[in-house]
């Protein structure tokens, strides 16, 4: 079976998407005009106590940024969705997301009475509106990622943004193990030192995807992964 | 690494605790109160949880606290940072002089993945925070901590570093016996800790061991 696309559709800067992703179809982000983040959160969508698990995501792969090959766990040891491709080769797990303080210090207020759908918007608030649509609250948000921006970290622990790291083209797709209620928002990176508020546009793609092989590239990138591929599927049975 | 040892004596402290490996402490800490956590016997992962006491929903955020201070690990002058932007406490002692931020907790679950399917019954972390989160039912409004209220924690004394090509690893523990780490709270809060049993990986020198909570009331200095 060929990936066949189901849809596309673009968010604009400062929107907040979602979607309960099914097993079997793969959605991919495009960063059409360069330097977009999108940030991102993932349940699973049966059971929404089990949510993404950033520090169990990290240590069983033993890194601190976001590529092809890894996949993201839940709390539970189970994959939701595997980083399939990755034109880019870093995505930022550490540095979470807007909020409203930072976003009002940063570029100044603007309420929608005046700038309409110019205002200034925050990730924090887009993830926890989006989660009530599905009677979530704020306990049900932990920590998020962000793909398309690159946070480094020094020898004595600093964080260091990297500038320009996305050029127009850039792109990334998750392929969902289990349904998945994937929230993306696409203000921007908190740690973006431009002082211009100029959230971008990513443009999505979902499409339907042959089931995954045992041996597929995400499973067996390391033992963990695979261990971890396996309590999926005892779940699914 | 700089120390910075505090001037508080132990013989002044308020409420003192030892918290045996493998289980859960959960105490409120009023504001302006110091609190230590001592590393009585060295290289243990002491795994905590902080919370607005008021409201459970404004709890330690691991990513605005690494955000706003610009650097993964916590040392003194290292403020812990809630999801609604607060302060909730300042490290004002450290003798160990690096905490981490990135490792979570160990769980069942996750040592299943991390090291064999059959590690699922060895004690794990998440347990504790769940037995300690489930006996707990002094909420502001009678609310109980439950799973959804188990975010990223902090590990005092455990050393997990990151290289800047982005690999993270579990390291042996640069803590030593005696070494401690104290917190003033800025607010009223509440207190999670589970001290870590891990057998699998170096965080506890595969040797968990006991740790002592010291409290002292705000007047104290």
């Amino acid at each position: 079976m060929e990936a066949s696309t189901l849809w596309k559709e673009t968010i604009p800067g400062a929107g907040t998407w979602s979607h309960i992703l099914k097993r079997g179809t793969a959605l991919r982000l495009m960063d059409t005009e360069g330097g977009a983040n999108v940030g991102a959160y993932f349940l699973n969508a049966a059971l929404p106590a089990e949510r993404f698990n950033l520090p169990d995501t990290l240590k069983a792969q033993h890194t601190a940024k976001l590529t092809r090959g890894h996949v993201l766990m839940s709390d539970m040891g189970r994959i939701l969705c595997s980083i399939t491709e990755d034109s880019l080769g870093w995505h930022d797990p550490l540095s979470g997301c807007s909020n409203a303080a930072l976003v009002a210090k940063k570029y100044g207020q603007a309420d929608y009475q005046e700038h309409r759908n110019a205002w200034h918007q925050n990730a924090y608030d887009g993830f926890l509106i989006e989660l009530a649509k599905y009677g979530l609250g704020s306990r049900d948000l932990q920590a998020t990622v962000n793909f398309f921006s690159k946070v480094s970290v020094s020898q004595d622990g600093a964080l260091k943004y990297a500038e320009a790291h996305s050029p127009a083209g850039s792109f990334v797709e998750l392929r969902a193990e289990l349904d998945t209620l994937v929230i993306l928002n696409t203000c921007q990176h908190p740690l973006d030192p431009s002082p211009v508020y100029a959230p971008k546009p990513v443009e999505l793609v979902v499409s339907r995807v042959p089931p995954p092989a045992d041996d597929d590239y995400c499973f067996t990138y390391r033992p963990e992964n695979g261990r971890a591929w396996l309590l999926t599927q005892r779940y699914l049975l | 690494m700089a120390l910075t040892p505090s001037p508080l004596d132990p013989a002044a402290a308020s409420r003192r605790f030892t918290v045996k490996a493998g289980d859960p402490f959960v105490h409120e800490i009023g504001r302006g109160q110091y609190v230590r956590i001592v590393d009585l016997e060295g290289n243990q992962a002491v795994d905590t949880l902080f919370y607005n006491a008021d409201n459970y929903a404004d709890r330690y955020s691991a990513q605005d606290t690494i955000r706003t201070q610009g650097n993964i690990y916590l040392t003194a002058g290292s403020q812990l940072i809630s999801t609604e932007g607060n302060v909730l406490l300042t490290i004002v002692a450290d003798t160990c002089g690096r905490h981490d931020t990135l490792g979570g907790a160990c769980a069942a679950e996750s040592n299943m993945v991390r090291y064999d399917i059959g590690k699922r019954y060895m004690h794990a972390c998440r347990n504790t925070f769940l037995k300690g989160a489930i006996a707990w039912e002094h909420g502001p409004r009678g609310e109980r901590l439950d799973k959804c209220d188990l975010t990223s924690n902090i590990n005092f004394f455990m050393n997990v570093p990151v290289t800047p090509e982005g690999r993270l690893t579990f390291e042996d523990g640069i803590s030593e016996p005696g070494k401690y780490v104290e917190l003033r709270s800025e607010m009223k809060t509440l207190m999670v800790i589970s001290n870590c049993p891990q057998l699998n990986n170096p965080c506890n020198g595969y040797n968990p061991t006991p740790v002592e909570i010291l409290i002292w009331d705000a007047d104290v200095l």
